[in-house]
């Protein structure tokens, strides 16, 4: 199947000033060389920790950012050669959801008027269509009618990440990029609003770019998953594969710091040292080798490639066949 | 011996011109040396108040209304604000969620550091100094020699809630109150902190009520766990009983939806959405509108909070 969305050696750099009034410029890469695809209906999760670079890259395919470098092929056409007029029918098909679904919110709008704009923008209904429209949006999100005269202050966290997604699918799109939508959301709510984003998946036959830290929010609602370090991909591949038998050593590491909610399972583990490098001056080689338990002097000069390890499982490791001694003891099923 | 920490029957409301806030509204627990109590519940709780409530701390309109805190046997809310200054800080310390919020910008942080010492220790510039160096090293900063004299914005997140937790570590505190200590972390940073809490509590068999909302967390270093919700204990046991056999529906609705590394199923489970704040409460337990179990000739009374085993306390009817 053609894919819908095809990412390729995406880059974007950013100028950053230091020393005494700003006067040393250095460049900050933070996606650096950035390459997938997403087949429709499926769930790529993006995981990284802070400074991955994995909101940029999200930004970058919607064009919310200009990219220095690369291709994103949205059925087939490169957008990023679309003039800004251009692009504005495109935006239509791809969607954003927020992390904070509060600030990503008009205070000063009802929500009826919130979800009802997109609709009047791409002339998608008029008059009275448009109440309707929002009327329906409201039930497959699981808001009632009521809400529609309501201000988002009035609703709590959930409610607000509700209307978010309600907000994105106003359009119809069919590519969604979510940005950790739900990482400010308590527990149960998160829950609630995971399923909401699988059912209306299902529903809309929509595509995720689905953006988080979280690895087990991101293991439970992902096909495939691509780990990212420093602006690059450094592991790619389904999500029971991932999770299963990592190839890379962060992969691994970061596996291993997921606390288990399961005290049965409490123990010596091994612990990564160390944090993630500055962007600004990245390792050289493998950018991860100083923080490698499996690291040799091949991997401080010589960056490696992002290779099949056989079924189309990416990694970019030397000593991929080495990842997988320390790795702590792993609840079965 | 008494534990180290007993509170007992802690109200604190607060009285704002809208409405009267019940933040915590009833609470039991204890914490010995060398244990870890979790206090675990969603936003809006009252895990966060609880713990300012200890310290008297609770900022205006609020007030601890009733209730007793016995630090190794002495109520804390007896003592006159003078000698309370003495134990905050110095017997029991407290860090937060967002280091940058407990450091001041202006300051370098061997100067931070040492301000706790000269202030709770009378050491002089230079002693303190010299200590604020061991402190950072028994953290796991490197090179801590140079750190001293960096500002709070020149630390990553991580070494800042390392600097945090040497500040509250200076004076050799009996009991610390960790309030989502982790939360702002990377998952790395955050296991290397849990770690390093946990070789800190062992080394010097300090008490520790540790405030989150993160299961795994608790799981992977509390020895008892207090489920809050609405301001009351839904249930309290041993860290193994309660995920092992958790009887509270709330505590079971916790544990069921949350998603787990290597159990991928098709749909989580979900509990039903509010936790209700302290507003306009039903006279009855606040879970009872979304509470499973059938219980309907208590419906409308708060059911107290039972032990069922022991050491296993659950506030239930039908559990």
């Amino acid at each position: 199947m053609e894919p819908l969305l095809e990412v390729r050696n995406l880059r974007k750099s950013f100028s950053v000033s230091s020393g005494p009034l700003g006067s040393k410029r250095h460049s900050l890469k933070a996606v650096d060389g950035v390459s997938f695809s997403l087949a429709p209906g499926e769930t790529l999760g993006l995981v990284g920790e802070s400074g991955s670079g994995k909101s940029t890259a999200g930004k970058l395919i919607l064009r919310l950012l200009d990219a220095d470098e690369g291709q994103v092929l949205f059925q087939g056409e490169d957008i990023l050669k679309r003039s800004r007029k251009e692009m504005r029918p495109l935006r239509r098909q791809m969607q954003m959801i927020f992390q904070d679904p509060y600030s990503s919110l008009n205070p000063r709008m009802r929500i009826g008027e919130i979800l009802g704009e997109p609709l009047k923008l791409h002339g998608l209904a008029k008059g009275n269509a448009v109440s309707d429209e929002v009327m329906r949006l409201l039930a497959t999100v699981g808001l009632a009618e009521e809400h529609y005269y309501r201000y988002p202050h009035e609703f709590s966290g959930g409610q607000r990440q509700r209307i978010g997604i309600a907000r994105a699918l106003a359009v119809r799109p069919s590519l969604i990029v979510a940005d950790e939508p739900v990482s400010a959301l308590d527990l149960s709510i998160q829950a609630q609003v995971i399923n909401l984003l699988q059912d209306v998946q299902k529903e809309f036959g929509l595509t995720y770019l689905f953006i988080a830290h979280d690895l087990s929010v991101i293991e439970h609602i992902s096909d495939r998953v691509a780990v990212m370090y420093l602006g690059r991909i450094v592991e790619l591949a389904s999500a029971e594969a991932l999770y299963k038998n990592p190839r890379h050593p962060y992969t691994e590491a970061l596996l291993n710091a997921v606390p288990i909610p399961d005290p049965a399972l409490r123990g010596e583990r091994y612990l990564m040292q160390g944090e993630i490098p500055s962007a600004l001056n990245p390792p050289s080689g493998c950018p991860f080798h100083p923080r490698c338990p499996y690291a040799q002097a091949l991997c401080s000069t010589t960056p490696p490639p992002l290779a099949d390890q056989g079924h189309g499982h990416l990694a970019s490791c030397h000593f991929s066949g080495d990842v997988g001694r320390h790795r702590r003891p792993v609840p079965g099923p | 011996m008494p534990p180290l920490l007993e509170v007992r029957n802690l109200m604190t409301y607060f009285f704002t011109r809208a409405a009267l806030v019940k933040a915590v509204r009833g609470l039991e627990f204890s914490v010995d040396t060398g244990e870890t109590l979790a206090l675990v519940g969603e936003s809006g709780c009252g895990k966060s108040m609880t713990a300012l409530s200890l310290l008297r701390l609770v900022p205006e309109p609020g007030r601890i209304v009733e209730g007793e805190i016995l630090f190794e046997g002495q109520d804390l809310r007896r003592l006159p604000p003078e000698e309370m200054r003495r134990i905050r800080g110095n017997q029991i310390a407290m860090i937060f969620q967002e280091p940058m919020t407990s450091l001041n910008p202006v300051f370098r942080i061997g100067e931070q550091i040492g301000e706790v010492l000269r202030l709770h220790k009378g050491l002089d510039r230079g002693e303190a100094l010299g200590a604020a160096i061991d402190l950072l090293d028994q953290v796991g900063i490197p090179s801590a020699r140079q750190r001293i004299h960096e500002y709070p914005h020149q630390l990553s997140g991580g070494m800042r809630q390392r600097v945090v937790i040497a500040m509250a570590l200076a004076c050799d505190p009996k009991l610390l109150i960790a309030d989502e200590p982790t939360t702002a972390l990377d998952v790395t940073i955050q296991a290397q902190i849990m770690a390093l809490l946990d070789t800190l509590k062992r080394d010097r068999g300090m008490g520790t009520l540790l405030i989150t909302h993160d299961l795994g967390v608790v799981a992977e270093s509390a020895d008892k766990v207090a489920i809050m919700n609405s301001g009351l204990i839904m249930e309290y046991a041993p860290v193994g009983v309660v995920f092992d056999r958790p009887r509270h529906p709330y505590t079971q609705g916790l544990l069921a939806c949350i998603p787990r590394l290597g159990h991928k199923k098709a749909r989580l489970e979900s509990i039903a959405s509010r936790v209700p704040v302290g507003v306009d409460l039903p006279p009855g337990s606040t879970f009872l509108d979304r509470c499973p179990e059938p219980f309907a000739p208590q419906r409308g009374k708060l059911p107290p909070l039972r032990e069922i085993e022991p050491g296993h306390f659950v506030r239930c009817w039908s559990c």
